[in-house]
């Protein structure tokens, strides 16, 4: 059958899925995807497709995560953890730069060499396909993070279509899944699960991807392949947990700087950046002078930081935001608001990862709904990004 | 030796890559005031300095103590010249770093005064306290083209006479025809003849035809917030006003965050913003 992209899809049985993963490694890549960790699906090393989390799920709600049994051996059969691919694309932590004292009170600067294996990610959604895209036009537009660029150029995706929509997925809302378009990824995988058969219906949305198909052991996918899968996609998109409405939303929360709802969530959230981090989006940094114990040499850092801590707005050791509500409305304004004026899109992917990984249960759509039930004006006037 | 940077984007970067300083030495310090000196500085490598436009700024880089955005004030094709405040542990050391050390620099970044639409207008300049070095540069390049601008209107201000900037050249200034150089501060002892008053009593004075004038602000957030208000109530209009925003700042190209203000990026977008696109922001507390 002919997929929108024009390419063809095949089908994948799960006894030949490792064959998949040998000629990803044959091409030259490393490859990362779900495993289980304390207790939560994370992504890791994958070696063996052992390491993937096979017949777990997740069960997610506000301020709650847990992995149950699945009463079948799907290897894809959840949705996403606290991870995200920006942990490979933009590191946690990463040096910008070593430097080194001369003898005549100067210093020389050493450039970062670039020579990480490239990785292929495995499984990942239509939210987290949107996530990367969008990290691609904070990091990778006018001015590109040579870093970010080096490894989101050399990076293989491999996308997962969800069979099924936690808790606190709104991807639709945010028109990012859980279909995956061709194109938007190398590989499309939607894993096809019944009693009776455990396939994949696998598409090419690259060349890379094709290369690496061609050396796959699969057959020619037939109509019922194709509808099973669309099936599949369908019943997860009218399983969503949560939904929010975008329509507007840029005028509305700009124009509501001084609503009290920021007051009323700031009594609940305790600013410790658990959503930024989880957000795969969020794009914050801090950068650190890190000298040895000499002094002779030195090496610049950037961590990640986000705008819930109060030395991130610091001016003139004060921070310009003292106030929780203060935080919480620039991290909420920026994602849904500013953005657009920024980047010309959304920074929500409607992943619902800052609502299950706050511990406190706070949870955007709810906090959308409550400003939008009660608004008091427009926005200011849009400008270009 | 290359003579020109490389730029990527229209912003510069350094040879080892856009985080990483380069070298200058500093060729002169003049203390400015107890805690402000004016460095002078020249490429290590002996490379012609990158132009700036007035009101761009540069990641200034202490070895071993890390970085701070610090304003250029000097002449936009002259050498590279900034004046430092120190207030943390960069600025502390760049403030005490001596002739014939090394300092890192990278930029400019930043947008600058839109001095193209001063050209056939009034000027008003209006600084207070450190505000006065990015708005340096501006001066010069109007006093050079003198006769493309209206009137030009500086009012200074500044905390008391003893944290006044560029001293010797502000008398120099007062004593041209061709501008007028007002200098207030809140506060001083028997020995200053000057005025005293924030930076706003010093408006009604200064002589400009409201609708055919561009101001160029520059000083802590809320002097510039009533400097607008001021402007607006003589009849300036609202387009005609520029303000430079200061934010915490850490990567200078777009990417930490640090400076958001409203959507804007201080470090990218600004840190001149025009009123009109700024002022729903500025209201705001905490933002």
């Amino acid at each position: 059958m002919e997929t929108a992209g024009g390419s063809s899809a095949s089908v994948l049985s799960r006894e030949a899925f490792p064959r998949l993963l040998e000629a990803i490694r044959a091409a030259g890549y490393r490859i990362v995807g779900p495993t289980i960790r304390d207790g939560a699906i994370v992504y890791g090393e994958i070696a063996r497709v052992e390491d993937l989390p096979i017949g777990w799920t997740d069960r997610q709600e506000a301020g709650t995560y847990r992995l149950e049994r699945r009463d079948d051996a799907a290897l894809f059969g959840y949705n996403v953890g606290p991870h995200s691919w920006k942990k490979y694309l933009f590191p946690a932590r990463e040096r910008l730069f070593s430097a080194t004292g001369t003898a005549d009170g100067g210093f020389t600067v050493q450039a970062e060499p670039r020579d990480e294996a490239p990785l292929a990610f495995l499984g990942m959604r239509g939210c987290e396909l949107a996530a990367v895209a969008i990290q691609d036009r904070v990091f990778d537009g006018r001015v590109p993070d040579p870093g970010y660029h080096a490894r989101r150029q050399a990076c293989l995706r491999i996308a997962v279509e969800c069979g099924q929509a936690g808790a606190t997925c709104f991807c639709t809302s945010m028109g990012t899944g859980p279909a995956v378009r061709g194109g938007s990824a190398d590989l499309i995988l939607t894993e096809l699960l019944s009693p009776e058969r455990h396939e994949f219906l696998i598409r090419a949305g690259s060349e890379r991807g094709a290369a690496i198909l061609a050396g796959v052991p699969t057959r020619p996918a037939t109509d019922e392949d194709a509808r099973a899968a669309a099936a599949r996609v369908e019943s997860a998109a009218g399983a969503m947990g949560r939904r929010l409405d975008p329509a507007g939303l840029r005028d509305l929360l700009l124009g509501n700087p001084e609503h009290p709802r920021w007051q009323l969530v700031a009594e609940r959230c305790l600013a410790c950046t658990n959503c930024t981090l989880a957000c795969p989006t969020c794009f914050c940094s801090s950068s650190e002078e890190v000298p040895d114990l000499s002094g002779a040499k030195v090496e610049r850092w950037r961590r990640w930081d986000s705008c819930f801590n109060s030395a991130f707005s610091e001016l003139h050791h004060a921070p310009v935001r003292k106030s929780t509500s203060s935080r919480y409305r620039q991290w909420m304004t920026h994602k849904l608001a500013s953005w657009h004026d920024q980047f010309d899109s959304s920074g929500c992917v409607g992943c619902g990862r800052c609502i299950t990984w706050c511990p406190v249960g706070i949870d955007i759509t709810e906090e959308v709904a409550a400003i939008r039930a009660t608004p008091g004006a427009s926005g200011p006037a849009r400008r270009s990004p | 030796m290359s003579s020109e940077r490389a730029t990527s984007g229209g912003l510069p970067v350094g040879p080892a890559g856009p985080y990483a300083p380069v070298p200058y030495r500093v060729r002169s310090r003049t203390e400015e005031t107890a805690d402000i000196a004016t460095l002078v500085l020249a490429p290590v490598d002996g490379a012609v300095t990158p132009s700036s436009a007035p009101g761009q700024f540069n990641m200034l880089y202490a070895f071993g103590i890390g970085e701070a955005a610090i304003s250029i004030s000097g002449a936009p094709d002259g050498a590279l010249v900034h004046t430092v405040q120190a207030l943390g542990a960069t600025s502390r050391a760049l403030f005490a770093a001596p002739p014939g050390s090394c300092v890192g620099v990278r930029g400019p970044y930043g947008n600058g005064w839109p001095l193209e639409r001063a050209v056939g207008r009034d000027v008003v300049l209006a600084a207070g306290g450190l505000g006065l070095p990015p708005l340096r540069p501006l001066l010069y390049r109007l006093l050079a083209e003198r006769e493309r601008f209206g009137r030009i209107e500086v009012v200074y201000g500044a905390r008391t006479p003893k944290s006044l900037v560029f001293y010797e050249e502000i008398q120099r200034w007062r004593a041209r025809s061709d501008l007028r150089f007002q200098v207030t501060v809140d506060a001083a002892g028997r020995d200053w003849y000057g005025d005293v008053g924030v930076v706003t009593t010093r408006l009604p004075d200064a002589r400009f035809d409201p609708a055919n004038t561009v101001a160029f602000v520059c000083g802590p957030e809320v002097m510039m917030r009533f400097t607008a208000k001021a402007l607006l109530e003589r009849g300036v209009p609202a387009e005609a006003i520029f303000l430079s925003m200061e934010r915490n700042m850490k990567c200078a190209v777009g990417f930490c965050g640090h400076c958001q203000f409203g959507p804007e990026f201080v470090c990218r977008d600004g840190p001149v913003l025009p009123y009109a696109r700024i002022a729903p922001y500025l209201g705001v507390r905490e933002l």
